[in-house]
């Protein structure tokens, strides 16, 4: 028989690693309809039936969308049959799903799964005692050592196959006769299947129950207030409170806890230090400097095995493949069009992407060994206190750090962000923060700018103060801010890192990097391409005809736009903002074509002598200019590509867009304006420039201050819709 | 009237009552912190929040904030 098996329970119970046992390597990953959560599927190993993964959470209320999704999922698809997995050493707030999951009626079996931590601790569960007092059969699993998988899997199918739902477990007399008053006022407007699990949520007033059923609250109201007087206590809290002493009445009969060791287990006394108020700071900073160091630092004290790999994998891309590839295409007579979209647009643009390869690999090792062993709960322990500041949680602090490295990993690591306003917010902003193609830009423009220390600290610094403004202005705008969450974070106890879970975790991300550099790479790479190698009669153009280019007509127009930031009247510079699109070295590659390869110079010597030709005493200023836009407008397509995957739809990667494109904007004006200013040189700055300048100075500090800015006039805090 | 935020690191508390609204609220509850519930502070976060407890067997880190909602015995 071909079943759809649905498996929940809570986030660290072990899931994802039983979802692993069970179906092996059949698993297809997809995304939830409307949200960006991971769907997983996959086929159960030795039967024709499916496994659907819903999301790890704590409860069915309907305030996050991975409650809603799994919710949906039970309600409207119906599987045959449930698996709800619960951690035995966490067996009360695990068990607290399990009394909703049961109330939703379909057929469900208790996966009891860490039992050989259990064991370890020299703990015992009595099965029996458990499966009685809930009222479902349940299985003692261990996910990680494979332990009764089969047991669980012939479980499941006879439950399947009998379809017999789950007896309802009974609370006091005030609660079962509010429950039967609600079930009557749904009666015909939930599922029959489902009515009891509706039943309390409408008690608990909740408000998706109240939008199925408008007016059914109302009419029970007089029921709900006399349970609340008898409890002294509004009706949600009677509910949860009824059920956890449920649970506890459960749990106390049928698990025998061993005493513990006076000093704590070995995980408190690592959390001990690792979390310490003194040593808690300096200790993460350790961790984080290390990982950074074996990933991406090159520099002075050497080069770390991820800059090293990454270096030799450029060098063999643009040293050995691509010239070999355009030798073979000369010596076969392959066109001078097709050569150059082979290896001038396809292989040096995707290749420049693939080129940092490596180094995400060894990053994404690092990050997902810490994720397995638990430490990254405690960063967003750590880090909380500074992150709120401006509306995020301490869990932004990792895209960030991952984004100094690329943004595309950076914006992918958003996802372990539970609350979807936070992971929005920083799947949209973490690519502020200067990526190592950006470094090249840095460097050239630091000897423009007479060989400047500062520049540096300006790029980074920069990064970090328009995310704390964007976490702070995007907040404002509710539809691109999500449902927000409160940080109330399980603190999972640590664990030895399983090897095979992390070489997973590390090739799903790095294969989904290689696929977007296969794709939406690809394309950018030979639209690119095709814009600056032919004119627009469609004639190839040589080396030294960039002038003529479609690119250059493109750079042309936009000139105008850019010419209050000071450097629109060089069509060359926003052609070379326009490439930098495609990877942000790509401008230094399109500068070198345009301004400096030409005249014998190098970029930086070309790109002072154009900023004092053009903007004279405030030339410095102009470079300044063209650096900041640059550094914080849009990424690379990779990046926005990983934008889109996070936020789920172009219209928000539209506003994603343009948002990054606006502020980098208005920042780059006023930059250039004050920078000029403090040169003397304001005398060389165009009028609007500064009225530019004092427009978007005002409109900045407006969404910085207003509370609502789309309705500054309505009374009510409410956000923006 | 005593709530969590004010509680000292290393003593265990008992629960009276959630203040608060709907979503926060029931997000407390779920985690598993209801009424006449115990919950042991276990130590307060390097930069002076969020606080770190344990409630039902387990860890859980919440905003001080969050802990004032937390109304003791």
């Amino acid at each position: 028989m071909s079943f759809t098996i649905a498996l929940a329970g809570n986030p660290n119970c072990g899931k994802t690693t039983l979802f692993n046992a069970l179906t092996g390597a059949s698993q297809r990953v997809g995304n939830w309809p409307g949200v960006t959560i991971d769907k997983k599927v996959g086929r159960i190993k030795g039967t024709d039936s499916q496994l659907v993964d819903l999301p790890g959470i704590y409860s069915l209320s309907p305030y996050s969308p991975e409650e809603i999704v799994s919710r949906n999922f039970i309600v409207n698809e119906r599987p045959d049959a449930i698996i709800d997995i619960v951690d035995a050493t966490n067996l009360e707030r695990n068990l607290f799903l399990t009394l909703q999951l049961i109330d939703m009626g379909r057929p469900i079996i208790v996966a009891l799964n860490m039992m050989d931590e259990i064991e370890r601790m020299g703990d015992t569960v009595d099965v029996e005692k458990l499966s009685a007092g809930l009222g479902v059969p349940v299985i003692p699993i261990s996910a990680k050592e494979k332990r009764n998988i089969d047991m669980l899997v012939s479980a499941i199918e006879t439950v399947a196959e009998n379809g017999t739902a789950p007896k309802a477990v009974t609370y006091d007399h005030a609660i079962e006769s509010a429950v039967e008053a609600a079930e009557n006022a749904l009666s015909g407007k939930v599922p029959d299947e489902s009515i009891r699990f509706y039943a309390f949520k409408l008690i608990e007033d909740d408000s998706a129950v109240n939008e199925l059923a408008p007016g059914a609250r109302d009419s029970i109201s007089s029921t709900i207030e006399s349970l609340e007087k008898e409890y002294d206590d509004s009706a949600d809290s009677i509910i949860a409170d009824s059920r956890y002493e449920k649970i506890s009445e459960i749990v106390s009969g049928a698990i025998t806890r061993a005493p513990r060791d006076e000093k704590g287990s070995l995980s408190d006394r690592i959390d001990r230090i690792v979390t310490n108020r003194i040593l808690g700071l300096p200790i993460f900073i350790a961790v984080i400097a290390f990982v950074y160091f074996i990933a991406m630092y090159d520099g002075d004290l050497g080069t770390s095995p991820g800059a090293w790999a990454t270096g030799w994998l450029n060098d063999f891309i643009g040293d050995d493949i691509i010239p070999s590839v355009e030798e073979w295409c000369v010596d076969n007579g392959v066109s001078d069009a097709l050569t150059g979209l082979l290896c001038d647009g396809i292989l040096s643009g995707v290749g420049a992407v693939i080129g940092f390869l490596p180094q995400m690999i060894i990053l994404f090792i690092c990050l997902s060994i810490l994720e397995e062993i638990g430490y990254m709960a405690r960063v967003a322990f750590v880090m909380d206190r500074i992150f709120r500041y401006f509306n995020l949680s301490g869990k932004s602090f990792i895209p960030l750090l991952v984004s100094t490295g690329c943004g595309v990993p950076g914006v992918m690591s958003s996802r372990t962000i539970e609350s979807e306003a936070d992971r929005r917010i920083t799947a949209m902003t973490c690519t502020f923060m200067p990526c190592g193609a950006k470094l090249p830009v840095i460097s050239a423009i630091a000897g423009a700018l007479a060989g400047s220390a500062w520049v540096a600290v300006y790029a980074y610094f920069g990064g970090i103060v328009l995310v704390i403004i964007s976490g702070i202005i995007i907040k404002k705008f509710k539809k691109f801010a999500g449902t927000p969450a409160p940080f109330i974070m399980e603190l999972p106890p640590y664990h030895a890192p399983a090897f095979l879970s992390v070489a997973k975790t590390v090739f799903d991300r790095s294969w989904a990097f290689v696929k977007k550099a296969g794709t939406i790479i690809l394309l950018a790479m030979i639209l690119v391409w095709f814009l600056k190698s032919f004119d627009w009669s469609l004639n190839l153009l040589e080396e030294d005809q960039l002038d003529d280019s479609i690119l250059a007509s493109i750079g042309g127009v936009l000139s105008y736009l850019f010419m209050p930031l000071g450097w629109g009247d060089n069509w060359e510079l926003p052609a070379a903002s326009l490439t930098g699109l495609i990877a942000k070295e790509d401008l230094i590659g399109t500068l070198e074509l345009l301004i400096a390869e030409p005249f014998d110079l190098d970029i930086s010597d070309a790109l002072a002598l154009m900023a004092s030709a053009t903007a004279g005493k405030a030339a410095d200023a102009m470079i300044l200019s063209f650096f900041t836009f640059n550094m914080f407008c849009a990424p690379c397509f990779a990046a926005v590509g990983a934008i889109h995957r996070e936020l789920g739809d172009w219209k928000s990667t539209g506003f994603a867009f343009l948002y990054q494109c606006l502020l980098a904007y208005f920042v780059a004006v006023i930059v250039y304006v004050v920078y000029s200013a403090m040169l003397g040189g304001l005398d060389d700055v165009a009028w609007y420039s500064i009225a530019f300048a004092v427009i978007d100075f005002v409109i900045l500090a407006y969404f910085l201050v207003v509370k609502d800015p789309m309705h500054p006039f309505d009374k009510k805090g409410e956000v923006a819709e | 009237m005593s709530t969590l935020k004010d509680t000292a690191v290393g003593s265990t508390v008992k629960v009276k009552r959630l203040n608060g609204d709907g979503v926060l609220k029931r997000h407390i509850m779920d985690m598993g912190i209801t009424k006449g519930v115990e919950i042991y502070v276990r130590k307060v976060a390097p930069l002076g929040d969020p606080v770190e407890i344990t409630v039902r067997g387990y860890e859980l880190s919440l905003r001080k904030e969050y802990a004032e909602l937390i109304e003791l015995e």
